[in-house]
């Protein structure tokens, strides 16, 4: 995946766009952070996300973290892999980690770029 | 007495390892305006001996139901205890153990849970049950925060004949959290379906049943359980445990969530508590169970073993955003009812049950033949049965007393439309003899 | 050693009889419609009353508890529980009394909830207690719940807000939570005590309340309690005292002293009533005078008119009921008698020695261990390990190797604020050769560390079971047995 066409969020979530679609996952700094995932709780299909909400929740044995919308739209794909399979989070956090998809409605405007999470990390890890 | 080891000497030895020259040099971080400068206003300490003759007699003031013939249940039951029970109980292993943080030397407290896990869930019809909840009243309310969550609904639609204090709280519990509770009505001592489904919409998060009701009736739980789930709703049932070796399962009626109290499996009275609040939830609902959890794995080398587990969920983790704040349970009492249940065995939990079913009928027919007492509802009951009287429930309980009988409960404490109507209860515990005297006593003039 | 699990004892058909046989004749039994009947037969065992007992003394003896040794497990205070206590709660005027019988006929009962609560009240240094609560939780729960009905009283409903330090225990941001509030955190102060300015300025017209310990979960007293109690007072809010750590002082100093105005306690850490395995406990709440009207229903009370102790019901501004009937009583009876035997004197001598071994016990440990913390500390205190860097010893493995040697491990990586903590809290009742040969086996555990790390990331050695793995615990939950045919 080229880095480039995606967009990050404070909360590490990330967000791939092509037209009028968008795939939201977490980023391998968030899965490392977390450890183990045991668990994921993704939204109902048609559900309508508001940018900056709570759209599911992402469990380790010894931690749990919100997943936050990046984005308004609905949702009309969601990962249902990970239900069985939540270790794919930890495996692939960009490719068959992707938790949801989203016909876009708007972007939260806070997104940050590639460049722009790095730095995040690099400070949060300070 | 003060169960305390150090010798002279070793204090004086221990505080020279420290660097002080006396324990009041430890507690000097404590400024001196907020130090007590007073002995505690308590009584001094006691022997042993004359604690326990003091503590005797305190206990002699009370009259208690074994010497009297008790009628009275209302949420809290005489049942008989296998002597078996008490003597698993104390073993000091178990009940001076703490929460089973660690597996390795816990084992036997993590496999008793597992095994009454596995019990609730038989006896419930539940696909997941948890380590226990403080009573039958705040698992209740725990159910309905966790119904209002997973259908992310703001409104309860609760039986009227639920526990009068489970109700309240429930109330209390809901109040925080901004959810509003709504009545389903009563009619002929059962909750009504037909008014459920009127009342059940789009907002309503879950349905709140108690199986046998308060009044002891038996409510038809599917209807309940059709309308709810029409509507996106969960039907949550408080139970009694005992009556489930005899009543139709609450799973196999299609509840949601199944909670109850606990106490009725062998646990004493003890003036209310401590009880067993216990919960069993349908698969889908598994993760959002409040309390500790047990699971079955394997350690290193690939032994079975049990584990804590899922407790993300919990509030050591989650902190401000966990389900619920509940850390200690009730561990002691679900082994205890685990032991019962081991005892009893499916045909010892029906023989109870059925015991209890023919003995309430055969107390609720004696008494219907007594001139001034009448049945006022014709449904099922199960151990427990009201009758309307024209003597005050206060002065026939008093007349009860004084031939050794506790009287059944005076409903019109809880619901004004019941004055003059009293709720009894007659389990396994007592014999036709004694039902007898009771409908003797009771029928003697004033 | 392992023990199958019970199920796959059973035998059918095989049973105890512990009832005579029913005794109403036959023509006056009924029957069930059949909508109300069970159709299928719950999965109970079926065994004899000896299978029953050797399966659960075989699983106690995979059990570890204070009778069983040394359990040094921070903010629990696992002491000694005497056996007094379980006699005392077993009498049957005690355990066989109905909750609904007249009040009459449970006075001795009544009168003993009515003296702890006294008691409780007179060692917190508060006006009013009340026993409901079934757990320190609980407890909390209670104590919040009347501080913000207390502030509804008053028409103050902008107070939301309820502010805890970064080193506290789970329990209280998920009690605030509960009840409806806002969490604020505050930062601790370098010696693990609250920020004073940090909590200048949060607290304000929208706080409901601060929730503190005192000892802190660090086992150190937070000597500007009274600026802190100013501040808080001063912007209108209430002063909430987790009561976890009240072994420390007891006799010494009260929370109401301090200018806490509600206070929870745990009865089965302070006063000795014994933990189940996770419970039952009991957490009774004391407040100040002024949130008396809002204590949970009924309160118990002796009624000068009548001559006699009363259940009292009729209390308007009441918080509701927190549970059925009048909380744990058995756990009251207990930690009653435990008041009985100690009086104010032994209370007294448990805090002194409470703080002293566990002062003692640091003193061994600072030569093997960072204490992040110098003392004098109170009833617990914080260790962490050498030279984690270059051992790879963690923490974890620290306290699986102390099992080893056959000890409970302290409560590890608690509070949060200090990373890799060993929590050790030794409790009054253990001796110093107890405490000797622990500082010993600890020692020689660091200097394991050194020599043969692998012997501690392998640890525990000779238990039942090693150490599990919670990841395919939690991945895959296996909550309850299914027999093999499904």
């Amino acid at each position: 995946m080229n880095s480039n066409e995606v967009k990050y969020t404070r909360e590490h979530e990330w967000i791939k766009v092509e037209g009028k679609l968008a795939r939201i996952g977490i980023t391998d700094y968030a899965q490392k952070s977390l450890g183990d995932v045991v668990f994921v709780e993704l939204p109902d299909l048609d559900r309508e996300l508001k940018a900056g909400e709570v759209m599911g929740v992402v469990e380790s044995v010894k931690a749990v973290s919100d997943i936050y919308a990046p984005c308004t739209g609905r949702v009309i794909t969601v990962n249902e892999a990970l239900l069985d399979s939540p270790e794919l989070i930890n495996q692939d956090p960009f490719g068959d980690g992707w938790m949801v998809e989203v016909e876009l409605d708007g972007l939260d405007e806070e997104l940050l770029s590639a460049q722009e999470y790095e730095e995040l990390v690099k400070e949060e890890a300070e | 007495m003060a169960y305390l080891p150090h010798t002279k000497e070793q204090e004086k030895a221990m505080l020279a390892t420290i660097g002080v020259s006396s324990s009041e040099e430890l507690f000097r971080d404590i400024p001196p305006e907020l130090r007590l400068a007073r002995p505690l206003a308590l009584s001094p300490g006691l022997s042993e001996k004359t604690a326990w003759e003091q503590i005797g007699a305190l206990a002699e003031k009370n009259r208690h139901t074994g010497r009297l013939i008790s009628f009275l249940g209302a949420g809290a039951y005489e049942h008989y205890q296998p002597k078996a029970v008490k003597h698993i109980l104390a073993r000091s292993e178990f009940y001076t153990a703490y929460t089973p943080y660690q597996p390795e030397i816990s084992q036997g407290t993590l496999q008793a849970v597992f095994e009454y896990q596995t019990m609730i869930c038989e006896l419930t019809g539940m696909d997941a049950a948890n380590a226990s909840l403080y009573d039958g009243a705040t698992a209740l309310a725990e159910a309905a925060l966790m119904a209002a969550e997973a259908t992310r609904r703001k409104v309860i639609l609760v039986s009227p004949l639920l526990h009068p204090e489970y109700r309240q709280t429930l109330e209390t519990y809901l109040h925080g959290r901004g959810i509003r509770i709504a009545e389903i009505p009563w009619e002929k001592g059962v909750t009504q379906p037909a008014e459920a489904e009127k009342l059940l919409n789009h907002e309503v998060a879950g349905v709140l049943l108690q199986n046998p009701n308060f009044l002891g009736s038996i409510e038809e739980l599917a209807p309940f359980a059709q309308a709810a789930h029409k509507a996106g709703a969960l039907l949550v049932v408080s139970v009694d445990p005992v009556s489930l070796g005899l009543l139709a399962d609450p799973g196999q009626c299609g509840a949601d969530i199944v909670v109850g109290e606990g106490q009725s499996m062998g646990l004493p009275l003890s003036l209310g508590g401590p009880y067993l609040g216990f919960m069993g939830v349908k698969e889908k609902y598994l993760r959002r169970m409040p309390g500790r959890i047990v699971g079955k794995t394997t350690d290193r080398l690939g032994r079975e073993g049990f584990v804590l587990t899922l407790q993300a969920r919990e509030q050591h983790i989650r902190r401000e955003k966990a389900s619920s704040n509940i850390c200690s349970n009730e561990a002691l009492c679900a082994l205890s009812a685990t032991v019962y249940l081991a005892l009893l065995g499916p045909q010892g939990l029906r023989e109870v049950g059925n015991q209890c079913l023919q003995k309430g009928h055969y107390a609720k027919k004696c008494l219907s033949t007594l001139p001034g007492v009448t049945v006022p509802f014709g449904c099922p009951s199960f151990t427990e049965f009201v009758v309307k009287t024209q003597e005050a429930p206060v002065l026939l309980n008093q007349r009860l007393l004084s031939g050794g009988i506790l009287g059944g409960l005076d409903l019109g404490r809880f619901y004004p439309e019941l004055k003059n109507h009293i709720l009894l209860c007659v389990t396994e515990m007592r014999s036709k003899e004694e039902i007898d005297q009771l409908v003797r006593i009771w029928g003697e003039k004033a | 050693m392992k023990e199958q699990l019970i199920f796959t004892k059973s035998v059918a058909g095989r049973k105890e009889g512990y009832l005579p046989p029913l005794d109403i004749p036959e023509p006056q039994q009924v029957s069930l419609p059949d909508w109300a009947r069970r159709k299928d037969t719950p999965r109970l065992p079926e065994l004899t009353e000896m299978d029953v007992v050797r399966h659960y003394t075989r699983l106690s003896q995979l059990n570890y508890g204070v009778d069983s040794g040394f359990y040094p497990l921070g903010s629990c205070t696992m002491k000694y529980n005497p056996k007094i206590n379980e006699d005392a709660a077993n009498l049957p005027g005690f355990a066989q009394l109905h909750p609904y019988q007249p009040v009459e006929t449970t006075q001795g009962a009544l009168q003993l909830m009515a003296e702890t609560q006294k008691a409780l009240a007179e060692i917190a240094g508060m006006d009013a207690v009340t026993l409901q609560p079934a757990a320190g939780a609980h407890g909390e729960l209670t104590g919040i719940m009347m501080i913000m009905a207390y502030h509804a009283s008053r028409g103050d409903r902008r107070r939301t807000k309820v502010i805890v330090p970064d080193s506290s225990h789970g329990t209280n941001p998920a009690t605030a939570a509960l009840c409806g509030c806002e969490i604020v955190q505050i930062p601790s102060n370098p010696d693990g005590g609250v920020d004073l300015e940090a909590l200048k300025k949060v607290a304000g017209m929208d706080t409901a309340a601060l929730m503190l310990t005192n000892p802190s979960t660090l086992g150190l007293f937070e000597n500007q309690i009274s600026e802190i109690a100013r501040i808080i007072h001063q912007a209108g809010a209430l002063l909430y005292y987790d009561g976890a750590n009240m072994n420390a002082i007891m006799g010494y100093a009260r929370p109401g002293d301090m200018g806490f105005d509600v206070v929870h306690i745990n009865l089965h850490k302070t006063f000795a009533t014994p933990h189940g395995g996770g419970g039952p406990g009991s957490g009774p709440v004391g407040v100040k005078a002024f949130l008396e009207p809002f204590l949970p229903k009924p309160v118990v009370r002796y009624e000068m008119q009548d001559g006699r102790y009363i259940l009292d019901d009729r209390r308007p501004l009441s918080i509701g009921k927190v549970k059925a009937f009048y909380g744990n009583f058995g756990v009251v009876v207990k930690a009653y008698t435990y008041l009985t035997v100690m009086g104010g004197d032994g209370l007294k001598a448990a805090s002194e020695k409470a703080v002293l071994n566990a002062n003692y016990l640091m003193s061994l440990l600072g030569r093997d261990y960072h204490v992040p913390f110098a003392g004098p500390c109170k009833h617990e205190f914080i260790v962490t390990p050498k030279n984690i860097k270059e051992t790879g010893v963690h923490t974890m493995d620290v306290a699986k190797r102390l099992i080893d040697y056959g000890y409970h491990p302290p409560t590890i990586y608690f509070p949060l604020i200090v990373e890799e903590a060993l929590m050790i809290e030794p409790t009054e009742t253990e001796s110093k050769e107890t405490l000797d040969a622990f500082a010993r086996a600890l020692c020689k555990i660091s200097r394991e560390a050194k020599d043969d790390p692998g012997l501690l990331h392998e640890a525990p050695h000779n238990t039942p079971v090693s150490r599990m793995d919670e990841t395919a615990a939690a991945r895959k939950p296996v909550l309850r047995w299914v027999p093999y045919y499904e």
